[in-house]
């Protein structure tokens, strides 16, 4: 790690007023991403801002308009274990549980999920060429091990993935994103929060710098009845995902009425494609309108050297979680698949 | 509000570099008893209690949080100490493996590891019995599927594990049900 100067903070304002438009001055929520980079000199900082006293967001509050506000620091543990989340919003509480560890969970904050950086092995390491960490020197996965990269909405640039199980749920829900910056507030819908890597693989996001996220706003459906998290990962547990899935229906008269699914493990940013969504609209609940969708969602995969399974099993993932969310209460530890 | 903040920092172009090597002093309960330390702010929670506190109880495996053997109990709650820093902590009450035992006494859960064969050289077994701990603590585990995925981040490459479930099982039946 370089050497950094410390500071707390116990209000928003006080913590806009620390930051800064360039890199140099970060806030640490949960440390568990941002305490690794710096250790691996993958980030430098000049200061840390630690955030944690900021008892304004540590709350999980109803909305007036319907829905409900999960705080920026509370952990991923508070949130998933929260009555209002584990009964009005399982979706998103059984995505937080298929992620890390427990100890991880209950470390890890909800703001700091979102901006958690990519887990491709050349980013990790300061000798690789690699255009996220150092832009303009190149991309060691293009032609290098690229088994857990994107099939995606990859660039030239960069094929890595964003690793988050969090963010598919929220990506599946239409969550939005409530930001403050020296310029006032910002509300940004969680579908226009994560980037592609186009020409610019050092953005992740389109957080500023000098941003903070205070809180998430989650919209009254939350898909309580028919919903599914499956995560398919090399190892069962404590593993990322290679590839995850998030459906979610509602259903009246045995026709499917709304119907969600975004994919995790392939893309730079949750995957949804609203034309398949669509698709299902009034129909009934089978299998092959469901095989039809995750044709379409994954229309236009692109795939490496070692990562051609991807697709496959992307197909098959939708397919078998769609399945799966008919029947929620099939569902196993950790997301595993159930049937 | 935060305007005024901002250009009152830009005008004083603070200079954070300057400040590097200030030291913070944290006071933490760890096992019991107050301690007080003086540390630069990035000496992990981990390198706190091993190398300043003398506590080696507490395992470093892998520094980057991929295999639980820092696992600690910090307010009650299971974390890894690798990737918490100390200066983050203040005020915390900590507790390591070290401050289980009574009197000589081992806790259950250290009795139960013996009798179920459940370590063989030992070194993840601090993180596991206090994340076992925790875990209890939680109280969101109840079959032994549900055990397994949420002791998950307690890695041991001896392979003990069936031991360490079963031990885990034994004590939550004993004390817990
Ligand atoms: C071994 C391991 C396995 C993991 N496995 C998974 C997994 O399977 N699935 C998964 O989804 N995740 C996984 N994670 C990642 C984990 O979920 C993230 O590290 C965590 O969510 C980050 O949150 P944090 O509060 O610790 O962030 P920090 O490390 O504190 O911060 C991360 C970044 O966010 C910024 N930040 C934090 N909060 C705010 C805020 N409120 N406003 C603005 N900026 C902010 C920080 O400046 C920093 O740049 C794993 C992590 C580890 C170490
Ligand atoms: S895929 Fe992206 S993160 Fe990985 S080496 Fe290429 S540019 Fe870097
Ligand atoms: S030493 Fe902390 S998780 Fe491995
Ligand atoms: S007993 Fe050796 S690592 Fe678990």
């Amino acid at each position: 790690m370089n050497n950094f100067a410390f500071r707390r903070t116990t209000t928003v304002a006080d913590t806009i007023a620390l930051m800064e438009p360039t890199a140099a001055n970060r806030v640490i929520a949960g440390g568990t991403n941002l305490i690794d980079l710096l250790k691996y000199v993958v980030t430098e900082a000049d200061l840390l801002v630690d955030i944690n006293g900021i008892e304004s967001m540590r709350t999980v509050d109803q909305l007036d308009q319907g829905g409900v506000r999960i705080g920026a620091l509370l952990t991923n543990a508070q949130t998933a274990y929260h009555p209002i989340i584990e009964t009005e919003y399982p979706l998103l509480s059984k995505a937080i549980l298929a992620g890390a560890s427990a100890q991880i969970r209950n470390m890890a904050t909800n703001g700091g999920n979102l901006l958690q950086r990519t887990r491709c092995y050349y980013f990790y390491d300061p000798n690789a060429p690699c255009n996220k960490r150092t832009p303009g020197s190149g991309c060691s996965a293009v032609n290098g091990y690229n088994r857990i990269h994107a099939i995606l909405g990859h660039s030239e640039q960069c094929i890595a993935v964003f690793p988050s199980d969090m963010c598919v749920a929220l990506a599946a829900l239409d969550a939005t994103v409530n930001v403050v910056g020296p310029h006032g507030n910002r509300i940004i819908p969680f579908q226009d929060f994560h980037r592609l890597p186009g020409d610019t693989p050092h953005l992740d996001n389109n957080l500023q710098y000098d941003e903070l996220i205070t809180g998430i706003d989650l919209p009254k459906q939350g898909f309580g009845d028919y919903y599914s998290y499956l995560k398919l990962r090399d190892r069962s547990s404590y593993s990322f995902a290679l590839v995850a899935v998030a459906s979610a229906f509602t259903i009246e008269d045995g026709l499917i009425r709304d119907a969600r699914i975004a994919l995790g493990g392939v893309s730079h940013k949750p995957w949804r494609i609203s034309e398949a969504e669509q698709f299902l609209i009034d129909k009934i609940p089978d299998r092959k309108y469901f095989e039809t969708a995750a044709q379409m969602v994954t229309d236009g995969a692109v795939a490496f050297t070692h990562n051609k399974f991807k697709i496959d099993l992307a197909q098959r993932a939708i397919v078998r979680n769609c399945l799966m969310a008919l029947n929620p209460k099939t569902q196993r530890p950790g997301a595993k698949p159930s049937l | 509000m935060s305007l005024f903040y901002r250009h009152f920092f830009l005008l004083a172009t603070f200079n954070w570099k300057r400040m590097m090597n200030e030291k913070h002093t944290v006071s933490l309960r760890v096992n019991g008893k107050e301690q007080q330390l003086t540390l630069l702010p990035w000496v992990s929670l981990l390198d706190a209690l091993r190398e300043h506190l003398h506590l080696t109880g507490t395992k470093k495996g892998c520094d980057h949080g991929q295999c639980g053997a820092c696992t600690v109990l910090v307010d009650g709650r299971r974390v890894l100490s690798c990737l918490t820093l100390a200066v983050m902590k203040e005020g915390a009450t900590i507790t390591t493996i070290e401050g289980l035992t009574t009197d000589d006494e081992l806790h259950p859960l250290q009795q139960a590891f013996i009798k179920h064969d459940a370590f063989q050289c030992g070194y993840c077994t601090p993180g596991q019995i206090c994340s076992a701990l925790g875990m209890f603590a939680e109280g969101k585990a109840c079959t032994r599927e549900e055990v397994q995925e949420l002791m998950s981040g307690n890695l041991c490459r001896c392979g003990a594990n069936r031991g360490i479930i079963d031990a885990i099982m034994e004590v939550k039946k004993e004390l817990y049900e």
